[in-house]
């Protein structure tokens, strides 16, 4: 099946949940839709399953209105975050019963129960209920059966966000190859940009109900046409800058300018938005600033530590900028090693023309489309 | 043992002792003759009989009674559980134009004294045809019963995630299979807990129950009122019937034991 979402909207009480979104998702596809908290993805979905309708526009399924079909009509298959099955039930009966319903001969469904319960690695809790098992175990089994319906349309809503570090792990490398041979639809919701990245596939990013980009999980990360889908793609978030362009150099708000190259070599004069990704930002310590070079090759501005934080085998050093022109957030940068920085120690950040995301005023990308994710 | 656990210890034993004594004294009559009820003050029963509850058990004005008491009893249960199990999932589920207003009103009923309501129901049932049966009673009770079961079954299905209904809409569940084999399991304790406070509060309501029948639906405790005679008061057969009116709702305790405080709190706990 290919879904299609034309121009569809949703608003509950006047307040707009999801605006204006198009997608189109082709069979057997992997997509993964991609925002932070809020951002729209659950109500979505929803749409994408029947369990709501929309305000306006059409849903349509290999071409054909199914707007307004109870989600009990179509084919669809959804895991929930909450690990969502029917406690009074055995696993057995629980991932049997679509199937059921569906009045299937009883051969049939045990056969595709335990064809489930064997990828799923559910076999020996066949007999219990699902509140005696792990959380891990209960999404197992949620996921279970989804899979055992042969759904065209499978919805996962952030199906690993309660589970361990390991578990997810796990799960995410099995899912997709799991659901890749059924041929459905594949929607994948997560707020972790390293999650889609991991997943690949399509990726959709969403900022506040409105769908801000769709395509390639590595295109979109690597060319975000605006401002909105590259802060909403990055992990850790985004570093922006403001910048003027005048006269074949480019002066950040904070001070220093450079000769205009890499993105700004060919964009008019203007003020423009630099969005830098945390592991392109270089930190010199600041005992060893010196007035930058007439004609530097790299951006260079001063901030002061707030914190920085170590995880094992890299740093997240998170400063603040001196001067204006920098988001309110401040400036993060991802060192590798660990390194220790006193809080509101000087130091310089630097960074290459050629390592930026170049927007213009309204946010739309600007420039050569470079490629940064190197 | 410290002193202060003995003193709890005592406490605790006294306090017993004054809740069981009423409890105590009736069985303890109970068993004994009129004679020794009225002659003497005796802990326990000099001269043993049974003949109180041969009499209950033999005699049809008695145990009519009964039959009477609980065929209303279990009539309104019934009715109230199964109006209330669909009334509390649209509460729990739906919102509705003025749905908060409704189920606060639902509560505010259960304030009005039934006395209220005696006069209204006795008209209208005696213009219908329903005076002096069970239905009548089982009917009236349903007043407050029905409400009450509203307001404990929402606060147990309002603890059931809506996604499962989701989820089972999704599996292709109609309806009424969904609440009955997956929905209805799931808030089984809420059930048992409704239909104790229902059981409870039909078996002890004494005025409606005596205005609506006369004869034929005539329950117990009305005709427990009704052993003073000229001869004097039966003091033996009265206390072996009250014993017998604990039993039902007792049984009816034991069952639902682990989920009352539950249902105290209107299933919000």
């Amino acid at each position: 099946m290919t879904l299609e979402l034309e121009k569809v909207s949703r608003a509950v009480h006047g307040v707009p949940h999801i605006s204006d979104v198009s997608l189109r998702l082709e069979r057997g596809s992997l997509n993964v839709l991609l925002g932070a908290t809020l951002s729209g993805k659950t109500s979505l979905m929803r749409l994408m399953a029947g369990l709501d309708a929309p305000t306006s526009g059409r849903v349509l399924a290999d071409g054909r209105d199914v707007t307004g079909l109870s989600v009990k009509k179509r084919s669809v298959a959804m895991v929930y975050q909450q690990f969502i099955n029917y406690p009074a039930l055995s696993v057995y009966e629980n991932i049997a019963s679509p199937l059921r319903v569906a009045g299937l001969p009883r051969a049939e469904i045990e056969a595709r129960v335990v064809e489930a319960a064997r990828l799923l690695k559910l076999e020996p809790y066949l007999q219990r209920r699902p509140l005696e098992m792990s959380g891990g175990q209960q999404q197992r089994c949620a996921i279970a059966r989804a899979l055992v319906k042969r759904a065209d349309l499978v919805l996962l809503d952030e199906p690993l966000a309660n589970l361990d570090y390991k578990l997810r792990e796990e799960l995410r490398e099995e899912l997709p190859r799991i659901f890749a041979s059924t041929g459905a639809v594949f929607v994948y919701a997560t707020t972790e940009p390293t999650e889609a990245l991991l997943l690949g596939g399509n990726t959709a990013t969403l900022r506040e109900g409105a769908l801000t980009q769709f395509g390639p999980t590595a295109g979109v990360y690597r060319h975000p046409h605006d401002l909105a889908t590259a802060r909403v793609f990055s992990d850790p978030p985004l570093n922006v800058l403001r910048a003027t362009k005048a006269a074949g150099r480019v002066r950040l708000a904070s001070g220093d300018a450079i000769a205009a190259a890499g993105a700004f070599a060919d964009v008019p004069d203007g003020a423009y938005t630099i969005g830098v990704r945390a592991h392109h930002l270089r930190v010199e310590d600041g005992a060893a600033y010196e007035a930058p070079p007439a004609d530097g090759a790299a951006f260079r501005l001063r901030a002061s530590v707030s914190v920085a934080e170590i995880t094992g085998s890299e740093t997240f050093l998170h400063m603040v900028a001196a001067g204006e022109g920098v988001d309110a957030a401040g400036l993060i940068a991802l060192l590798p090693g660990i390194r220790t920085y006193e809080p509101g120690a000087a130091v310089d950040v630097v960074f290459d023309p050629g390592h930026i995301l170049l927007f213009d005023a309204t946010g739309a990308r600007a420039g050569r489309v470079l490629d940064v994710a190197a | 043992m410290n002193q202060s656990s003995r003193a709890s210890t005592f406490i605790m034993v006294l306090y017993l002792i004054f809740l069981l004594l009423p409890i105590y004294w009736l069985v303890n009559m109970s068993l004994k003759t009129n004679f020794e009820i009225n002659t003497t003050v005796s802990l326990w029963p000099r001269d043993l009989t049974f003949e109180h509850y041969i009499k209950i058990f033999t005699d049809a004005s008695w145990y009519t009674g009964y039959i009477n008491s609980l065929t209303y009893v279990v009539l309104n249960t019934i009715i109230s559980i199964s109006l209330a199990l669909p009334a509390a999932y649209a509460f729990s589920r739906y919102t509705f134009v003025g749905d908060k207003h409704l189920f606060f009103w639902l509560l505010s009923n259960r304030m009005a004294p039934p006395a209220v309501f005696a006069l209204p129901f006795f008209n209208l049932y005696s213009a219908i045809g329903l005076f002096d049966t069970p239905w009548a009673v089982a009917l009236a009770h349903c007043l407050f019963n029905v409400p009450l079961a509203v307001w404990i079954l929402e606060g147990f299905m309002s603890g059931v995630p809506r996604e499962i209904d989701e989820t089972a809409a999704i599996d292709g569940y109609s309806f009424p299979r969904f609440f009955v084999k997956i929905f209805m399991p799931l808030i089984a304790s809420g059930i048992g807990v409704a239909a104790f406070f229902c059981f409870m509060f039909s078996w002890v309501e004494l005025l409606l129950a005596r205005t609506l029948t006369a004869t034929n639906a005539k329950p117990i405790a009305v005709t427990m009122t009704r052993t003073v005679s000229a001869a004097g008061m039966d003091w033996g057969l009265l206390a072996a019937a009250g014993v017998l009116t604990i039993i039902p709702g007792a049984l009816v305790i034991w069952f639902v034991r682990n989920y009352i405080a539950k249902g105290f709190a209107l299933g919000r706990v």
